[in-house]
């Protein structure tokens, strides 16, 4: 390493290995588009099989490899256990999380507080270099014998410890790669989290308290407890699932288990297969909450800035984001209620299950009050906050029939749960996410997205979300299967299939809406509009500093005045008020 | 220091009176808390649920377990010694301190493996057993992985790393502190895991 003061630390040390958190903000965000568009790939050859039960699959069929589709091209059963289970994973932990947290966590984030950097540049490095091993190990699953792990993305034992060992005899296959992998993300998370709280506490410029933070920053630092504090949890299981793998151990085996006729005495027995569902949805259940209070943060900012007026109700927004991430720590078991885990404790969950409601509740209604009366500007970004509302209010209220263990009866396992948590996650995580990525993108680049494009990309995606995940719910409540390879073979399944056709042409038709955002997205970067410093005209530190913003942010260290969201005030001869402009520079 | 790094801040911080590194130490442990917890659960849950061995079934030997439970108080107390060394400027004192806390934690790793594993699995008990012992072998390896992570962290400081205590005493003290945290969270999870195992 150099002792000079320059910042020209050559290209690898710059661009790959760089410990600057704009371009590992950046790497991530990219790394996560590239796995997100993977994954949804996945699922779309997935969705043929579902439409056109034993049809081969066009085009690609040919090239899949013999552990997922056969001599003609249909995709085996096998083969559609693997995908569903792999396209579940690469969504939550190499998709979404990565680009939300990691992405726009680190660009944002340290920006909005007036930091030069994060708190642990290198652990900020290497968290993204360990997040990009665990994805590399979950992409080279697919090609070692008996193929990725086709356990589901919860993975339940017993049959996840038994799944591909039989037929390989071999330690490296799928599903000891996805548990390894697994492994690896967490370690990134974790480096990442404790990264993100000391910054976020530790390096705030002056004036600016815990109350003046802008929302996004808040649901920063409540997403990183709940990673530093949900994770490990997995990752003891993951460790417990190994041993039984590798070792025969059976903290998952009970005893006399009897697999397809055949008695499995390798293992001494004694295990809880229910002792692998606590501890993975004791993860998994924060971990939804991590998938969703980043895009309330990212629609928080972009709501506040185009309504150009404060975000209605900031405290309770904070008061209930923080109570939502405590809550989220005892809500997992209603995943649970059909294991026999007796009535006493899903009355427990079930009615934490209804207090958690409540705060999600007071954040969805808090924006939508934001919005009234507003002159509300209609530009790409906002045109993605304002859909993320309805979508995201679809998918909570679904939740609550699935959080109520009498009517989850009906319900559990079926399309509809699949719908539910999709219209959180993709109409709603999904669509805030773009809204980030268009709102954020003059920060980054220097450059605008084309607003035409923008506009074919929404309408479309809008419309086909819908397309896509509305029938499921049709599909669910006739009580069909989530996790069925043919649904024809069933009446009824038989009865729905006009809606499962249905939503498989709306996911190849929202693969299509997405060339104008990668096209945009490229095209924009390149030779895009020359932005303004501050184009959105918004009250935030982050549009404080160059666009973009150079080694060390901030040519001087800014100092804060005034909350996050003084828009519009009263006798002022602007309609927003930077929080590091002092009054006298205002007036 | 590369000057694409931060300058090092030896500042506590106002909000919560610890520098960066104890800080981001505290959450670190906070998570190990929730990987030893969640260890410690699936222990009650698998004796309370499923076809546990009761504890005269089972042949844990309590001595060399209190012998090992000695060993690492002790280096507990050596490591406290060494950093206080270090904070009163008394380098040469505080590097005896950190080697005996090295010698002790590899003694503890010594008899761990030789007169408790080897010897098991030279009996034929093995993970595979049962229950109990499956989750014997796996919390105490966890902890005997994290006792070698520290001997790791504290070679380096004697070794290789020292030359910081020359250039930046007080920087080299705050990762003796750091290490210390550590060192007694590692050895506190084992006050747990000795009566769990050998005890109860």
């Amino acid at each position: 390493m150099s002792s000079d003061h320059t910042h020209n630390p050559g290209f690898i040390r710059k661009y790959v290995f760089s410990v600057d958190h704009k371009v590992i903000g950046v790497q991530y965000a990219v790394t996560s588009l590239i796995f997100l568009f993977f994954g949804f790939s996945l699922m779309m050859i997935m969705r043929w099989q579902l439409a056109y039960p034993g049809d081969a699959i066009p085009l690609i069929g040919g090239w899949l490899g013999q552990y997922l589709v056969d001599n003609n091209g249909v995709l085996l059963p096998e083969g559609y256990n693997a995908l569903g289970a792999m396209h579940g994973t690469i969504m939550v932990f190499l998709g979404v999380v990565p680009l939300a947290v990691g992405g726009f966590g680190n660009y944002v984030m340290p920006l909005q507080i007036g930091a030069p950097d994060m708190a642990f540049p290198r652990l900020n490095m290497a968290s993204y270099w360990v997040y990009v091993l665990g994805g590399i190990a979950m992409l080279a699953s697919f090609f070692v014998p008996g193929g990725a792990a086709n356990s589901g993305w919860t993975s339940y034992p017993p049959l996840s410890v038994i799944a591909n060992v039989d037929n390989a005899h071999h330690f490296w296959n799928g599903q000891t790669i996805w548990l390894l992998g697994m492994v690896l993300l967490i370690t990134s998370s974790l480096l990442g989290s404790v990264n993100f709280i000391v910054t976020i506490v530790h390096l705030r410029v002056k004036g600016l308290t815990m109350f003046r933070l802008p929302f996004f920053v808040w649901a920063q630092l409540v997403t990183s407890f709940l990673l530093l504090l949900a994770f490990p949890p997995l990752e003891a299981a993951g460790v417990l699932q190994l041993m039984d793998r590798a070792f025969d151990t059976s903290f998952f085996m009970p005893t006399g288990l009897v697999v397809s006729g055949v008695v499995r005495d390798e293992y001494a027995g004694g295990g809880s297969p229910l002792l692998w569902q606590h501890l993975f949805w004791f993860l998994a259940h924060p971990e939804v909450y991590v998938l969703i209070l980043p895009a309330l943060g990212i629609i928080g900012e972009i709501i506040a800035n185009n309504t150009r007026r404060p975000l209605w109700g900031y405290k309770t927004l904070v008061y209930s984001v923080v109570f939502l991430g405590f809550m989220s720590f005892v809500v997992w078991a209603h995943h649970m209620f059909l294991t026999g885990m007796g009535t006493t404790m899903s009355n427990f969950f079930q009615t934490t299950t209804m207090i958690i409601s409540i705060p999600s509740v007071v954040i969805l209604t808090a924006m939508l009050l934001s919005l009234w009366n507003a002159s509300i500007r209609f530009n790409v970004p906002m045109l993605f906050a304002l859909s993320f509302l309805p979508m995201f209010a679809i998918g909570g209220l679904t939740g609550l029939p699935l959080g109520l263990s009498a009517s989850d009866i009906q319900l559990h396992d079926t399309y509809y749960v699949i719908g539910h948590f999709h219209y959180v996650v993709a109409p709603g995580t999904i669509m805030a996410l773009f809204a980030g990525i268009y709102f954020w993108f003059p920060k980054v680049t220097g450059r605008k997205m084309s607003t035409l494009l923008g506009h074919l990309h929404f309408w479309p995606t809008l419309l086909f979300m819908n397309v896509i995940f509305g029938p499921m719910l049709i599909i669910g409540l006739r009580g069909v299967s989530r996790r069925l390879w043919d649904q024809t073979e069933y009446v009824l399944g038989a009865e729905v299939q006009g809606w499962t056709v249905m939503s498989s042409w709306g996911a190849w038709m929202l693969g299509l809406s997405q060339l104008p955002f990668i096209i945009n997205f490229f095209y924009s970067a390149v030779a895009g509009k020359k932005s303004v410093e501050n184009p959105w005209k918004a009250t935030t530190l982050e549009w404080a500093a160059p666009s973009p913003p150079p080694h060390g942010n901030f040519a001087e260290v800014p100092v804060v005045y005034r909350g996050p969201y003084e828009y519009s005030v009263p006798g002022a001869k602007e309609d927003f008020q930077p929080q590091h402009l002092s009054d006298a520079k205002l007036s | 220091m590369s000057s694409e790094l931060l300058p090092h801040t030896l500042e506590p911080h106002p909000v919560t009176g610890m520098y960066n590194g104890k800080f981001g130490l505290w959450l670190f442990l906070a998570s190990e808390v929730m990987l030893f917890g969640a260890l410690f659960s699936a222990y009650i849950l698998l004796r309370t649920h499923g076809d546990f061995p009761s504890h005269e079934e089972t042949t844990l030997n309590y001595k060399i377990g209190a012998l090992n439970t000695f060993l690492l108080i002790t280096s507990s107390v050596t490591m406290v010694m060494a950093w206080a060394s270090f904070k009163l400027n008394e380098p040469s004192k505080g590097k005896l301190y950190l080697w005996l806390t090295v010698f002790l934690s590899v003694a503890f790793l010594v008899i761990k493996i030789k007169f408790e594993y080897l010897h098991k699995i030279h009996h034929g008990i093995t993970p595979d057993t049962s229950t109990f012992y499956a989750i014997y072998y796996c919390m105490t390896g966890l902890h005997g992985l994290h006792i070698l992570g520290g001997v790791i962290v504290m070679l380096y400081f004697l070794l290789p790393g020292f030359g910081l205590w020359r250039k930046n005493p007080e920087q080299f003290t705050n990762r003796i502190e750091c290490t210390g945290l550590y060192w007694h969270f590692v050895d506190l999870v084992w006050i747990f895991l000795f009566p769990v195992f050998y005890l109860l």
